[in-house]
């Protein structure tokens, strides 16, 4: 017995080492599934793409479609619109970054890298105010003619750039192109 | 059970000996009901079976509602209708449940503010005050899950937003808010989700409450003066209290009847006093009310939420410090969070030795201002935020921060207290003599 004590311990302990190791794994493997069936399904992560005809949109007048659950904000602007959101400075916005996935990553929050069109006539956003995912009111809404949220109280120009209020950030761009003169796909 | 010295069960017929021998279950129930409780205990100690009855009703009616309800985006408005209308006595069994959150609730502000002043949290309470706030957590978190059920605008819009805290946290955050809601927004995925949550949470809610009566049945109840009941014998231990049954039981359920007719007034006459009319309007994704306000019992928490804006010196401290990690939304969803974790530490930020607040004269006063605070708070949460009301938040929601984490440590370091009872039997003398009548169970 007495030379065998250290082996004794040696196994005893592998035994202790490996039983925990196994019950760590298998409590993981066994926990995992029922973590991961709350990501989103394969259906919903399937409607990804959507196409809108816009060629009924007339100028200062916006559509709001639903896409992946969140209303989008398709809107004709105007001259005025355009003039105005094309007059501001940069270096004056509180975001500088265009939150546009189109245009190269970094690039600044000129109204030209808002756009869908280099005319500028086409701004599609996703209509959720980036403080806390109000929808903001639109039709020159707010002290700059673009957006106003009513939670609480974020204002956009007509680019749906964040100007004044609590939201960080520029309305977000999805991934959007016009497929021919009147179709916009987004996703 | 208790460390305080009293009778324990002794089975007495051929069945209870038999029975105990196999299962003390008897011997339990009796001990628990039976335990020594300190005889000085005021009004305010009625608001924990306030509460357990309160968590017994939303159960109760919870269960019975889940056997009409519908948690499908298309169909989970109407069929609330639907237990309005045409189930027999629907109505009265909603209102019921909707109120009764309000009343657990206040039930639950009062029973913690109630801990707060009396000193319930110290030592050797501090685990019974931490499970007090994961219950108050849970609490929290089904609530919020139960008012998005009936898919009304405030539900709908209140899920958004709410979910939108967690998008809040860099990195992670988008992935996150994903998780939790299922897919890119609310949807019928959430909805789901959130009614089998709903369903669960109030069972966790009940083990968490038999641990915190454990807790504190294995330190005592304790009592308006802080002091400890005397263990030195069976015989002092007597002098200081009573037994639970039936002394308290029938004190506290005299209490509950007046609670309970305060309550069915309301759930009769005023029922949606305390709901927002916006949530009698089906959920549309497209359109945000015109303001978004939280149920009463989350608005001082809300205020704190928006009152650190980018303007605020220790936001843009944060935003410096961290490299632009920490901007103003997630400085506010820590504040907010925070301010729960604060109060949960005041076991450990509170340095005075003296328990209760009824013998600290500064900290009465710092107190009252606390509960002023908690109110203030609050009615600035249900204000539309301008710029005066973001004045208020602020500086109510420093004020929250600074009663925890500066005035606590530091009051028991510079303040005198006045004299303590040497005994809860000295404390109730004062209050009712020594007549005859001081010790019923004689």
């Amino acid at each position: 017995m007495s030379q065998a004590e250290d082996h004794q311990g040696t196994r005893r302990d592998f035994l202790y080492y490996a039983t925990a190791g196994a019950a760590a794994v298998t409590g993981g493997a066994a926990i995992w599934p029922l973590i991961d069936q709350m990501n989103p399904s394969a259906d919903v992560a399937a409607q990804a793409t959507k196409e809108v005809d816009v060629s009924s949109i007339s100028a200062g007048t916006q559509l709001t479609v639903s896409w992946l659950g969140k209303p989008i904000f398709i809107r004709h602007r105007t001259d005025k619109e355009i003039k105005e959101g094309r007059a501001v400075k940069v270096a004056d916005l509180p975001d500088q970054n265009a939150e546009n996935p189109n245009v190269p990553a970094g690039s600044l929050a000129t109204d030209q890298n808002r756009t869908v069109d280099a005319d500028g006539k086409w701004l599609v956003m996703i209509g959720i105010c980036t403080h806390l995912g109000c929808v903001p009111l639109g039709n020159n809404a707010g002290e700059f003619d673009g957006w106003f949220c009513p939670c609480h109280g974020s204002q956009y120009d007509t680019a749906g750039r964040i100007r004044k209020g609590p939201a960080p950030r520029n309305m977000d761009i999805p991934v959007v192109k016009f497929t021919d003169a009147k179709t916009i796909k987004l996703g | 059970m208790a460390g305080i010295p009293h009778d324990h069960y002794e089975p007495k017929s051929g069945f209870e000996k038999w029975l105990h021998k196999r299962l003390p279950i008897v011997g339990l129930l009796y001990d628990t009901l039976m335990i020594p409780t300190p005889k000085n205990l005021n009004w305010m100690w009625i608001w924990g079976i306030v509460l357990t009855f309160c968590l017994i009703l939303q159960i109760a009616t919870g269960i019975v509602l889940a056997m009409h309800y519908t948690p499908n985006t298309g169909l989970a408005f109407a069929s609330v209708e639907h237990i309005m209308r045409d189930v027999r006595g629907g109505d009265m069994i909603r209102y019921m449940h909707m109120n009764g959150a309000t009343l657990f609730f206040i039930a639950v502000y009062l029973h913690i503010f109630r801990g707060l002043y009396y000193g319930s949290y110290k030592a050797p309470r501090e685990v019974t005050w931490i499970i007090g706030m994961l219950i108050y957590l849970a609490m929290m978190a089904t609530a919020f899950m139960g008012y998005v059920l009936p898919w009304g605008q405030m539900s709908f819009w209140g899920a958004t937003v709410i979910t939108g805290l967690f998008g809040a946290i860099p990195g992670v955050g988008p992935t996150i808010q994903a998780w939790l809601l299922g897919g890119p927004a609310v949807t019928n995925a959430t909805l789901n989700r959130f009614f089998s949550l709903h369903y669960l949470l109030p069972f966790v809610i009940a083990a968490l409450v038999a641990v915190h009566i454990w807790a504190f049945h294995s330190t005592g109840n304790n009592n308006p003066t802080g002091v400890e009941v005397r263990r030195t014998s069976k015989a002092d231990a007597e002098k200081d209290t009573v037994p639970f049954w039936p002394y308290f039981v029938l004190k506290d359920l005299f209490a509950l009847a007046l609670i309970f007719t305060i309550f069915f007034a309301i759930v009769s006459y005023m029922p949606n006093y305390f709901g927002s009319p916006d949530n009698y309007i089906e959920a549309n994704p497209m359109k945000t009310p015109a303001s978004i306000e939280p149920e009463w019992y989350f608005l001082p928490f809300y205020a704190i939420l928006r009152a650190f804006t980018q303007d605020v010196w220790v936001v843009q401290l944060a935003h410096f410090v961290t490299f632009g990690l920490v901007d103003a939304k997630f400085f506010g969803v820590l504040a907010m969070f925070g301010a729960i974790a604060v109060m949960a530490l005041a076991p450990w930020l509170d340095t005075s030795s003296v328990r209760s607040g009824k013998y600290r004269p500064m900290f009465k006063w710092w107190f009252a201002l606390l509960v002023i605070d908690f109110v203030v708070l609050m009615w600035c949460g249900s204000q539309f935020p301008t710029a005066i009301i973001g004045w208020v938040s602020l500086i109510a929601a420093t004020y929250w921060f600074a009663y925890f984490l500066i005035i606590l440590p530091l009051l028991g370091v510079i303040e005198k207290p006045t004299k303590i009872p040497a005994t809860i039997e000295d404390d109730f003398n004062a209050h009712y003599g020594t007549g005859g009548s001081a010790h019923p169970a004689e």
